[in-house]
């Protein structure tokens, strides 16, 4: 793939060999970091807790809370335009560009972050999605299923070209891992990050009509396929930013799971998106908590603990849809006298 | 003012044309009841009159507009058959729907206290203001359709047009919906309406579009029930309110 930017974002822990044009932004997203670091320590120290002395933990924090906000932020239009499963094609492709990232560093012996490469070719990836369902006329989920096994088809063949270098790393990115989230690769987090609220932020409105009620989206002059697009690349970018700790096999549960846990408790569509980002922020910072004490892999125990909300959510929102239909009878009831 | 113009419009989705060398117009204020068999095209004729359809022949404007390139995309109100058949778990309280109607005034700005005070007049126009908090997929038919309306109104909507509205609502509802809209009608909104009850039409509408592929009758409700259009669209030798569709 020839479109892989040669950006020279070492996969290394300094942030000293970003020359030039990018300088400037990585200097800022470093002293956020730095800080965020320090912040961590200082609380560490106050409440004597051990896990907060570490550097690897304040960046997997770090990481875990803002893939806690974009996550069911993407997730909830999904979960409700039924493309839960957009996620898992895309993952499975961002795989594909960690493949096609390490390749190309073992062959042209370069420096390219792994992530970079598979940000480009998951939103490759989710491009040809949209256009094949746009040109072909087929289902979504059929243009997905391709989409997803091209990626991991690709991910294994280039792996497999070169064996030595690359099975060596690939573990981490198929199942993700706190301790190796680097500094740059928090700074590509925090970036996509910015840009993933930033759109939603801006075409909010525009999003819930087309996930709403698509005709009536395009009666109001609303260019459909243009947001549909959007959001399928808003989609690439948080999958592969949730790569870095939750691993290619289980991303897709955060955009879908904390969004199915929200929408048993919320009436209206902010209440489901406040929702699903407390119960994602819940599952990350216990999950981390928990794969820290037990030294348990920090995806599956992730997205164990959003489960386990999930299943509190379904519990409560049936009590609450009781007590509603409950009050509709007394409603009614009072109401009937009066008539 | 002319708010519909339809001209010598011809369009298929294969070979054979569903609707063919149709020409009418709808003037502002007028209340229009769109009848006709299944399969007569009377659903591809609204999304072509919507713009989301190019037709193969003839043209199609909107208050003087062609349809395809209307900018004014506010003045014009869409209620369908009930979408929310694929949106069945959504949380969305009727509020938030009514307020879709605000979103191509905001564009990418802020929603203004303007805009959720004109909400709520919709929502009180229709009768369901005090539904307003409550999920859309707790209504019941009849409510959603109210709901739906009420979107078209808060967005200003000159013209609203109606594909099938009554589907899945029960009859005291629908004497209730035929009401509203006849309400609206008086206050100057013009109704382009599809509808299989074809009694409903002749009772309520002042003039009545009957179609299979071509137009076979443009008149008032009075005329048509003295003329043979209902048997020749319908192919059958039918009696008004036997017709099953």
């Amino acid at each position: 793939m020839s479109v892989t930017p040669t950006i020279p974002l070492a996969t290394g822990d300094t942030a000293s060999v970003v020359p030039g044009v990018t300088g400037v932004p990585t200097d800022a997203l470093g002293w956020i970091i730095d800080r965020w670091s320090d912040l961590l320590s200082a609380v560490g120290d106050a409440a004597g807790i051990e896990m907060l002395q570490y550097g690897f933990m304040h960046r997997a924090f770090l990481v875990g809370i803002l893939i806690a906000v974009m996550a069911p932020l993407i997730g909830t239009f999904l979960v409700h335009r039924q493309l839960a499963l957009i996620g898992d094609a895309l993952a499975h492709t961002a795989f594909a560009g960690v493949a096609v990232g390490l390749f190309i560093n073992a062959v042209l012996d370069v420096g390219i972050s792994p992530y970079l490469s598979a940000v480009v070719v998951a939103m490759i990836a989710a491009l040809a999605i949209e256009l094949i369902s746009e040109v072909t006329d087929a289902y979504n989920d059929v243009s997905m299923a391709i989409v997803l096994s091209t990626g991991f088809a690709l991910g294994a063949v280039l792996i497999s070209l070169n064996a030595g270098g690359l099975a060596v790393g690939i573990n981490q990115y198929l199942f993700g891992n706190l301790a190796t989230v680097s500094r740059s690769n928090a700074m590509i987090l925090i970036g996509l990050f910015l840009i993933v609220t930033l759109v939603v932020g801006t075409t909010y409105k525009q999003l819930l009509y087309v996930t709403f009620d698509e005709t009536a989206a395009r009666v109001a002059g609303l260019n459909v396929p243009w947001y549909n697009r959007v959001m399928t690349m808003l989609t690439a970018m948080v999958v592969v930013g949730a790569m870095q700790i939750m691993g290619v096999i289980l991303v897709a549960a955060m955009l879908v799971v904390p969004v199915a846990g929200a929408a048993q408790l919320a009436r209206s569509f902010r209440e489901a998106l406040l929702a699903s980002i407390i119960l994602a922020e819940l599952a990350v910072l216990v999950g981390i908590t928990l794969s820290f004490q037990y030294e348990a892999t920090a995806g599956g125990t992730i997205v164990l603990v959003a489960v386990g909300l999930y299943v509190g959510a379904v519990l409560l929102g049936k009590v609450q849809s009781t007590r509603d239909i409950e009050d509709d009878i007394h409603a009614t009831a009072e109401e009937r006298p009066a008539d | 003012m002319t708010h519909i113009s339809v001209e010598d419009v011809s369009f298929g989705y294969t070979a054979s044309p569903v609707v063919r060398n149709m020409t009418f117009t709808v003037e502002a204020g007028e209340y229009v009841g769109v009848i006709g068999p299944n399969g007569s095209g009377k659903s591809t004729l609204l999304q072509l009159v919507l713009g989301l359809y190019e037709p193969d022949e003839g043209t199609i404007s909107l208050f003087g507009q062609p349809s395809r390139a209307f900018v004014d995309r506010d003045r014009v109100g869409y209620v369908a058959q009930d979408v929310t058949e694929n949106t069945k778990e959504m949380p969305i309280t009727v509020a938030e729907v009514v307020l879709m109607g605000r979103f191509p005034h905001a564009g990418f700005g802020r929603i203004s206290s303007d805009d959720r005070k004109r909400t709520r007049e919709a929502l009180r126009t229709v009768g369901i203001d005090h539904l307003a908090d409550r999920k859309i997929t707790k209504l019941s038919g009849g409510q959603r359709q109210r709901a739906y309306i009420a979107r078209a109104l808060a967005g200003e909507a000159d013209v609203l047009v109606l594909d099938e509205p009554t589907v899945g609502v029960d009859a005291e509802s629908v004497e209730a919906f035929f009401d509203l809209l006849e309400r609206l009608n008086d206050n100057g909104m013009t109704i382009l309406l599809v509808e299989h009850d074809i009694e409903a039409v002749l009772e309520h509408t002042d003039r009545v579009l009957c179609l299979n592929r071509e137009l076979y009758f443009d008149g008032p409700p009075e005329t048509f029930v003295e003329s043979d259009a209902l048997a020749r669209a319908y192919g059958i030798d039918t009696r008004r309110g036997e017709v099953t569709t």
